[in-house]
């Protein structure tokens, strides 16, 4: 820890969007990719408008698109599956560079490489102008159950702990030579892991003792939230408006 | 396994999504009533563990690494609620924090890697505790076996989602058979890394891995029997099981199913009403294959497979805790 509370996927900035209450970015999110996912893959034009209004929402917030293209990287796997479709792909085929490409296997990759772009572009646009604990207030604001947003505030408050005491046994490992190849190496490793649960366990167990100290009665104690006014919901549900209805057309279009 | 936004349909979102919604709010119930208080703070640094156990890569062949998928593991060492509650955690926050899974696939996303694995997993596990010695050996030799197989669950509920939704021209049995022989590999390192994680915590701290919890002292102690050979053994039979399950449909079925429709008479209307009538399936998954049945008997054998699995976990889980007498005595 000792970075504050900053996270390495949140760029500051000071901009309209970083502004906004996560719950109306939250909510947002989730019509954008609604839309996103719903539209048919027939209708190119729609997915241009969503690309346009994400492009905008992103210079907004003053995001860089490398620092975009960069995180995408997420998605890659998949990529590699959409990219290969259209090869294994049945049906009608036809020319693609003199490759005999399936027509409807390139409709197929076209459709998931557009809305698994758009939606992975999306969710980093949110975190990368919200800060992760303001991003749990949002879900608890949308009625998310206050036990699972508290669990997953622990989780990614104790994740980079964790992960750098994983990234100290591993260094101590390398400094005493051992450079895994193959499967049958892996035993060091898995003891690793072994003693990190435990390790983490007991933290688990500490931080509950600690808590306990502290007057925790098993239910997190709940800061006034701050709620986000309704004229904000109206101008973002506002901004929305062009997206679901470019879907609800694309859909009655195709 | 983390599939992006519309890699399957929506009716398949929207229907995964009510499954694992159900069944993390079932979890969410019962890792309260077992855990009480102490709740947040466990399942949240539980969870960070697994979150970091992704990340840490282990090597599978020539320098190439895998990462750890810890559905079964996470269900063994903290119960297959609190492991369901933990790896749904996880997921969800890798899709809306990390973007790493697309939010409107969090439906099939949350089935594949929170549910399946752990409540499946879990199943799977107690079924090779009872064949395998009560020893802590047992308990490491079960703990790899049904990791192993946790992650072919995952790999055939993934077809069949394909079955209901898929987006692209690709069949349910090539589907099918990639995504079952990839894990089937992939299945080895996770099952191996799984149960060296559970001996390496049996060894330092047995009362923390809950699928040991009916083993006293000594049993804990007898590390031996089922170490090397009883688990390669046990291995092979299981291969060879789904190995056999599988060719035999993938082989023998359609000489099988197409006679007994020959004989049944069904063979006659089978073309027509499953092309008429198959709207819930989706049109690709089932494209280029001459006979369909042959899918949908995979696809039924696969399913009831999965469900069974899943089933029993959630009973097993359920089910008020039965100790060993001797256990409470020592």
């Amino acid at each position: 820890m000792g970075a504050g509370h900053a996270h390495a996927l949140y760029v500051h900035e000071h901009s309209i969007v970083h502004r906004l209450p996560a719950e109306v970015k939250l909510a947002a999110v989730f019509v954008f990719v609604v839309s996103v996912a719903i539209t048919p893959r027939e209708a190119i034009w729609a997915f241009a408008v969503y690309g346009a209004i994400l492009l905008v929402a992103l210079m907004t917030a003053r995001l860089h698109l490398g620092f975009v293209a960069a995180r995408l990287i997420a998605i890659l796997p998949f990529v590699a599956f959409a990219l290969l479709i259209p090869f294994i792909a049945s049906g009608e085929t036809t020319d693609l560079l003199g490759i005999r490409v399936s027509v409807d296997g390139l409709w197929a990759s076209w459709n998931i490489l557009a809305k698994a772009t758009l939606g992975a572009s999306a969710s980093i646009l949110l975190t990368a102008t919200t800060e992760v604990p303001d991003i749990l207030e949002g879900m608890a604001a949308l009625r998310v159950p206050m036990v699972l947003t508290s669990i997953a505030g622990f989780m990614i408050r104790y994740l980079e702990i964790i992960v750098e005491e994983l990234g100290r046994m591993r260094m101590a490992m390398t400094a005493r030579g051992y450079r895994p190849r193959w499967l049958w190496q892996l035993r060091p490793i898995a003891t690793a892991a072994g003693a990190a649960f435990v390790r983490s366990y007991e933290r688990g167990e500490r931080t509950h003792g600690a808590m306990l100290a502290r007057g925790y009665t098993g239910v997190m104690p709940r800061v006034a939230p701050r709620r986000a006014p309704t004229w904000v919901w109206l101008v973002a549900g506002l901004v929305l408006l062009p997206v679901v209805a470019v879907a609800v057309a694309a859909l009655v279009a195709t | 396994m983390h599939a992006p936004d519309g890699f399957l349909n929506a009716g398949t979102a929207v229907a995964t999504g009510a499954i694992s919604a159900g069944t993390v709010g079932l979890a969410l119930r019962q890792a309260h009533r077992e855990l009480r208080d102490k709740q947040i703070p466990l399942a949240g640094i539980a969870a960070a563990f697994v979150f970091a156990a992704q990340m840490f890569n282990f090597p599978v062949a020539a320098g190439t690494t895998g990462h750890l998928l810890g559905g079964a593991l996470a269900a063994i060492l903290l119960g297959p609620h609190m492991g369901a509650l933990v790896v749904a955690i996880v997921v969800v926050v890798q899709a809306i924090v990390f973007a790493d899974g697309g939010i409107t696939a969090l439906g099939y996303n949350l089935l594949n890697m929170a549910v399946i694995p752990t409540y499946g997993g879990y199943a799977l596990f107690s079924w090779f505790r009872r064949i395998l010695p009560a020893s802590s050996g047992g308990v490491v030799a079960a703990t790899g076996l049904a990791a192993w197989v946790s992650v072919m669950l995952s790999a055939m509920a993934f077809s069949i989602e394909w079955l209901f939704g898929a987006t692209a021209p690709v069949s349910f049995t090539e589907v099918f058979t990639a995504m079952t022989a990839v894990h089937l590999l992939i299945g080895i390192g996770e099952g191996l890394i799984s149960a060296t994680t559970v001996g390496a915590v049996l060894a330092s701290r047995p009362d923390l891995v809950f699928g040991a919890r009916d083993l006293d002292r000594a049993r804990l102690a007898d590390r031996t029997p089922a170490r090397s050979r009883v688990f390669v053994i046990a291995g092979l039979v299981t291969a060879l099981f789904v190995a056999g399950i599988v060719s035999q449909f993938a082989v023998d079925a359609p000489d099988g199913l197409q006679r007994f429709a020959e004989e049944t008479g069904f063979a006659s209307s089978e073309e027509q009403d499953l092309s008429r009538d198959r709207s819930i399936f989706a049109d690709y998954a089932t494209v280029g294959i001459e006979n369909e049945v042959v899918s949908l008997a995979i696809a039924g054998v696969a399913g009831t497979l999965i469900v069974a699995a899943v089933g029993s976990g959630l009973f097993l889980a359920v089910r008020p805790p039965r100790r060993d007498d001797d256990a409470v005595a020592a």
